[in-house]
């Protein structure tokens, strides 16, 4: 199944058809790769590009939000060898876009990266595909056949002189890859373990040469935003959060799925579209931006608009785009068990406070929620995670540190419940009415 | 140069330095795991968190590279609190197991918890269990104590050349362990028992033997190779139980191979001679000091009244002190024999009286670091001189080139430029090639002696890369100086460093390589050579440390020729089955460790050092032993107060450096011509058999690189003999001397030789280092 709805397709426009829909011939028929052959043909100025991209105020879709065309423009102009990769390594739980944007509308992926490559200057691409989506690193290298063989791929592309290569790469499945530098080291072959910066990877990146890594929705919005120009994709959305953004909205919804609405579109309109609170319960927490972004209070984030700024301003973070939809069945501790125990698990074991913290505090929540809580663990926790922010090499600490902080703050009662009371505020009959959504049919 | 402020304290430093560096510069000291000046940065204890003016978060200082104007504050609040965290973080899984541990009393991280931990953890949860490796006989493993730092991996990785080492899995599961089913074997394996700041990995020698606390302390000098590294002797009621890299930047820098490491086990070998012992009647008898003196006395004064002081040889170790090897010199020239060599390896001697001087390095240990250019002549250079490949191996990183020229292509883990591979009789002709290429590189004009020469192409790239630099130089290994043309390998070396502008120098095998030279253990005129006086048995032998049927060149010869004598006195602090049946007197003299001396390293640095331990048994300190000797014999001019009286006879007032090092030789004409018809012998003496305390030190002789001797062949080798690899094969070097060996693959072997090494019991029999052997299927 594909597309359930959208605010103004752009990315989405070739879901339509499902898998029937994402092969070159489909691609084309919808325009695609008419960018890439303007900008060859035209032969824009790398400048001129890059200042398109500037214009739209892309903000990157992986998560951290960092303007695109900046990033590119830190690229230095006269290294002979530079690299452009992709960041398919969708593993923020919750996040499931790129999977689909992969599946539906390959090529879309594929046209931004050779346009990246051509406003940067590198003549080799990698994109970097989650190993537990197989199929899709499969279908990738069948667009990237598909691309070869018409010519928008290899030496000489389009007659207009500039070469450019895509090989895709699958990973093995460790979050940690997704981080960029511990992607890169993954595909120089080593262990999956991010690299301490500066310097950043624009000066010192895959194999040691300049190198622009941007998420897969990024890129493949890149031929969009030349179709229409910078300042009108920059319109769709709202100031400082140019165009439209894939949300993968899941939990308690009624059709949890991705849906592509313009930046600046109320959370409460974005519910609507995933068909409201399954049940009609009442909406109890929302993870807006994938496992890693602080949880806000329903209350809280049905003020809020999808945009990086609003999300922002509310403590959390737009993220990846992850909505994570919690009703009042949900007992708070075990979700935050569940959290604490994936980055536990993702932890790379490189810096001390990731690698120590990370277990102190999944062990902790996991004894609150087995009813061996103490009073003291609740600042205990706070205590762990502020020992461990801000003090390691990449931001996977923080991530692990994020959702128990906010859990923390915002649930507060429900852990001391459970602290004193040894089992959940939330009746265990009443969280397995909650969890029976996941059973086939249900609804 | 940038200038930045550290604690409010403003200072100068480099552009590009780390903050730590800058702290280290002002004596400020910043607490740290992973950091090691040594090693490439990891950045991942954290433990180095200080506060940057102006940037959000703490900064690692190991990692954080200084900028103009920069403020650091190492103990502020927030700087303290975060390096507090990491501590709190560290010990969480830490066993704190400290009562039982090896590490305990030298613990970085024992040192550091008293600072920055808590008396008490607030961490109640289950620890942390790591299963411990097998890294081999050298390396314990505590693996539950690992902090994860990484260093012992970097090392394998950076200093060592090859990752033996690698951290697997992930988060807190992390573990660092090495391939499976593999242990680590590099030579310098025992650095990473000093490099890990916890207890993970500890010397499995010296496990559970004492507490750091209750050991004395001697500085001192290895007695191995001639790089001369600086000790730190460690013992307890007199008996060395440890010993550590004493850190020289200008030899050893902070590294120790693993033989310097571990061979004092060697020293409380069953074997250690304790009473003097002499043979009456074929029954050998355990004396007092004065018979055995007496009898040693009256044996050799006879020799020389009978039969003349000729009759008399003296067989010196290389590994002797300069004190011993000058007293046993002039012993025997007070006995009137010139007949006296410490050069017991050598086989070509036809540059004696042709020297311009002492044969040395030729230029300071220091100096190889900085060389663009180098080529390694004759040398299985990653097991002879342990530390100076690795001091290359950091070069060639660094875009020196580095070639070699030899008769094995042994993976040396330096990323070569270029290399020639040939038979050993082949190899002056090879490195003349090499002159004459760099000559015509240089337009310089070439000995006439390689004028006919037809130059390889292998030659020709070393020579274009020697060409292209502009500090090269030149290094005769092991190999080239045991080589029977070794004198035309120094002499073409010479005018390749002439023609190069560089420097060349001779990379000495023992400790005093270059010592015995100057306490004038070589023969005078007349006197006959290591090689000749074995060759042209004598009646009576003065043995100093030496066990000539490892030690010599020809062992089998040298044998022969002691069981002939009449007389053998071996002054040991071993004894063997050998000198039990050649010898007539066993003097136990103390070796490495228990006697005070002076050894002079390869570039001519006089190091002195004194006794770490009192000698075991009645053994003395061999100048002792010697000067009495001198005493008993009526000599002039034996009458030392102590070793330092000695050294100032020896070495006059030359305190840091020896004077008359010149590599200079006037050889006359060269000749080229290679003899060799048949199979080659290729011969190494391995890292853990070059001398007697070595030979006998346990762990070491069950390391790898202590794997007895095989007859290696390349694959056409083996083919063409109708070999395969694993074979048992006969060995002969003519008439009855042969030896059962292995074969084995070597794919790097040229082709037409049978690489055999020395130096061990099996191939003792073969004779001489250099031959034409036979092989046959056995």
């Amino acid at each position: 199944m594909a597309l359930i709805d959208t605010i103004n397709p752009l990315l989405t426009t070739g879901w339509a058809k499902g898998d029937a829909g994402w092969s070159l011939k489909d691609y084309e028929a919808r325009g695609g790769y008419k960018q890439l052959r303007r900008v060859l043909e035209s032969k824009m100025s790398q400048d001129d590009l890059i200042a398109e991209v500037k214009k739209s105020v892309l903000r990157g879709r992986g998560g951290a939000g960092f303007p695109t065309g900046l990033k590119w423009s830190f690229m230095p102009k006269a290294a002979p060898v530079k690299y452009v990769v992709c960041n398919t390594d969708e593993g923020e739980p919750g996040t499931f876009k790129d999977r689909d944007l992969m599946r539906f509308d390959p090529h879309s992926v594929i046209e931004g990266m050779i346009i990246a490559g051509y406003a940067v200057g590198a003549k080799a691409g990698y994109n970097y595909i989650h190993g537990e989506i197989f199929e899709t690193y499969e279908r990738f290298e069948e667009a990237l056949d598909q691309a070869r063989a018409a010519g928008y791929l290899g030496d000489n592309i389009l007659g207009s002189g500039f070469s450019f290569d895509l090989f895709a790469h699958h990973g093995w499945g460790a979050y940690i890859c997704g981080e960029e530098t511990g992607l890169l080291e993954s595909i120089e072959g080593k262990k999956g373990q991010p690299r301490f910066k500066p310097p950043f990877p624009a000066n010192f990146g895959l194999y040691g040469k300049p190198t622009t890594i941007n998420n897969t929705e990024t890129f493949a919005a890149i031929p969009f935003i030349l179709g229409m120009g910078g300042e009108a994709y920059l319109n769709l959305g709202k100031p400082n959060n140019g165009g439209t953004k894939l949300f993968s909205v899941s939990g308690h919804v009624n059709r949890p799925g991705n849906f592509e609405v313009p930046m600046g579109t109320p959370f409460s309109k974005l519910l609507e579209m995933a068909g409201g609170m399954r049940g009609g319960r009442k909406l109890k927490a929302v993870i807006p931006g994938g496992s890693s972004a602080p949880v806000l209070p329903g209350d809280v984030i049905m003020d809020c608009t999808m945009d990086y700024d609003s999300i922002a301003k509310a403590g959390s973070m737009l993220g990846s785009g992850a909505v994570i939809v919690m009703d009042e069945t949900v007992c708070m501790v075990k979700a935050l068990e569940r959290l604490s125990y994936f980055y536990y698990e993702e932890s790379c074991g490189q810096c001390t406070p990731c690698r120590e913290g990370s277990g102190w505090l999944y062990r902790v929540v996991h004894r609150i929620e087995h009813g061996e809580g103490r009073p003291e663990d609740l600042d205990l926790l706070n205590r762990v995670t502020d020992n461990m922010m801000g003090k390691t090499i990449c931001a996977l600490a923080d991530a692990a540190a994020f959702p128990v902080r906010s859990f923390i703050k915002h649930f507060q009662s429900e852990f001391e419940y459970h602290i004193e009371n040894k089992k959940c505020l939330v009746d265990p009959e009443v969280q397995r009415m909650g969890s029976g959504f996941f059973k086939a049919g249900a609804a | 140069m940038v200038e930045i402020e550290i604690d409010g304290k403003t200072l100068q430093v480099e552009d590009g330095s780390t903050v730590i560096e800058a702290a280290h510069k002002l004596g400020t000291y910043i607490p740290h795991f992973c950091y090691h000046k040594k090693l490439s940065i990891a950045a991942n204890c954290r433990m180095c968190l200080v506060q940057v003016e102006k940037a959000p978060k703490p900064m690692p200082a190991c990692a954080t590279i200084v900028t103009n104007g920069m403020k650091v504050f190492t103990h502020s609040d927030l700087a303290v609190k975060a390096q507090k965290a990491v501590m709190e973080f560290l010990l969480i899984n830490h066993p704190l197991d400290c009562p039982i541990c090896d590490q305990g009393g030298e613990c970085q991280l024992q040192d550091l918890a008293v600072g920055y931990g808590e008396s008490a953890s607030k961490y109640e949860e289950e620890k942390r269990v790591v299963p411990d490796k097998d890294l081999g006989p050298l390396v314990s493993t505590d693996m539950t104590r690992c902090i994860n730092c990484t260093r012992c991996i970097r090392f394998t990785a950076e200093i060592a050349g090859f990752m033996e080492l690698g951290q697997s899995y992930r988060g807190e599961r992390a573990e660092v362990m090495p391939f499976i089913g593999k242990t680590v074997d590099t030579e310098l394996s025992g650095n990473i028992i000093d490099l890990c700041p916890v207890g993970a990995l500890t010397s499995k020698p010296f496990r559970f033997a004492a507490r750091t606390w209750e050991l004395s302390r001697r500085k001192s000098v290895s007695p191995h190779d001639a790089l001369g590294s600086n000790l730190i002797v460690q013992t307890k009621h007199d008996k060395v139980l440890r010993v550590l890299p004493l850190e020289n930047d200008e030899i050893n820098e902070c590294w120790l191979s693993d033989k310097e490491r571990f061979s004092y086990q060697g020293l409380s070998s069953s074997d250690r001679l304790t009473k003097p012992m002499v043979k009456q009647g074929g029954e050998w008898k355990e004396v007092d000091w004065n018979v055995a003196l007496d009898y040693a006395a009256h044996a050799l004064r006879d020799v020389a009244k009978t039969h003349g002081g000729a009759a008399i040889g003296g067989l010196l170790s290389p590994h002797s002190t300069v004190e011993e090897l000058y007293l046993a010199q002039k012993l025997l020239r007070g006995l009137g024999s010139e007949n006296v060599d410490f050069r017991l390896r050598q086989s070509d001697f036809s540059a004696d009286g042709k020297r311009a001087g002492i044969p040395s390095l030729g230029m300071k240990i220091a100096d190889i670091s900085g060389l663009d250019r180098v080529l390694v002549v004759g040398s299985f250079l990653r097991k002879d001189h342990p530390l100076i490949a690795q001091r290359l191996r950091q070069s060639a990183k660094k875009g020196a080139q580095v070639s070699i020229l030899h008769s094995a292509n042994d993976d040396l883990l330096i990323n070569l430029t270029a290399r020639a591979i040939a038979a050993p009789s082949q190899l002056p002709a090879l490195l003349a090639q090499v002159v004459k290429a760099v000559c015509a590189l240089k337009g310089a004009s070439a000995d006439a002696a390689l004028s006919a020469l037809a130059v390889s192409a292998e030659a020709q790239a070393i020579a274009q890369s020697l060409a292209s630099g502009s500090n090269t130089g030149v290094l005769l290994g092991n190999f080239a100086q045991q080589h029977p043309q070794a004198a035309t390998l120094q002499a073409l070396a010479g005018q390749l460093a002439k023609a190069l502008g560089g420097k060349f120098g001779f990379l000495g095998e023992a400790a005093n390589s270059v010592g015995g030279y100057a306490a004038k253990a070589v023969p005078g005129a007349g006197g006959l050579n290591a090689a000749a006086m074995i060759k042209d048995p004598r009646q009576a032998y003065v043995v100093l440390g030496a066990e000539p049927e490892l030690d010599c060149a020809d062992g089998a010869q040298a044998l022969a020729a002691l069981q002939k004598s009449a007389v053998t006195v071996v002054l040991t602090p071993f004894k063997s089955q050998a000198m039990l049946d050649y010898a007539a007197v066993l003097l136990p003299v103390a070796p490495f460790a228990e006697t005070s001396g002076t050894f002079v390293n390869t570039e001519g640095r006089v190091q002195s050092f004194y006794a770490a331990a009192k000698s075991l048994g009645d053994a003395r300190p061999a100048w002792k032993v010697l000067r009495v000797l001198g005493n008993l014999l009526a000599l002039n001019g034996f009458e030392f107060n102590s070793s330092e009286d000695v050294r100032s006879e020896a070495l006059g007032s030359q305190t840091e450096f020896v004077s008359g090092l010149d590599n200079g030789l006037s050889l006359g004409a060269l000749n080229l011509s290679a003899s060799a018809a048949g199979i080659e012998r290729v011969t190494d003496v391995p890292i853990h058999f070059a001398d007697a305390l070595v030979r006998r030190a346990p762990a070491l002789q069950r390391a790898a690189d202590s794997a007895a001797p095989t007859a290696r062949m390349n694959a056409a080798m083996l083919s063409r003999l109708g070999l395969a690899a694993g074979d048992l094969v006969k060995v002969g070097a003519g008439g009855t001397a042969n030896a059962s060996l292995v074969a084995q693959l070597d794919a790097g072997l040229p082709d037409g030789v049978v690489r055999v090494a020395a130096a061990h019991a099996a191939t003792v029999a073969l004779g001489p280092m250099s031959a034409v052997l036979s092989v046959e299927k056995a």
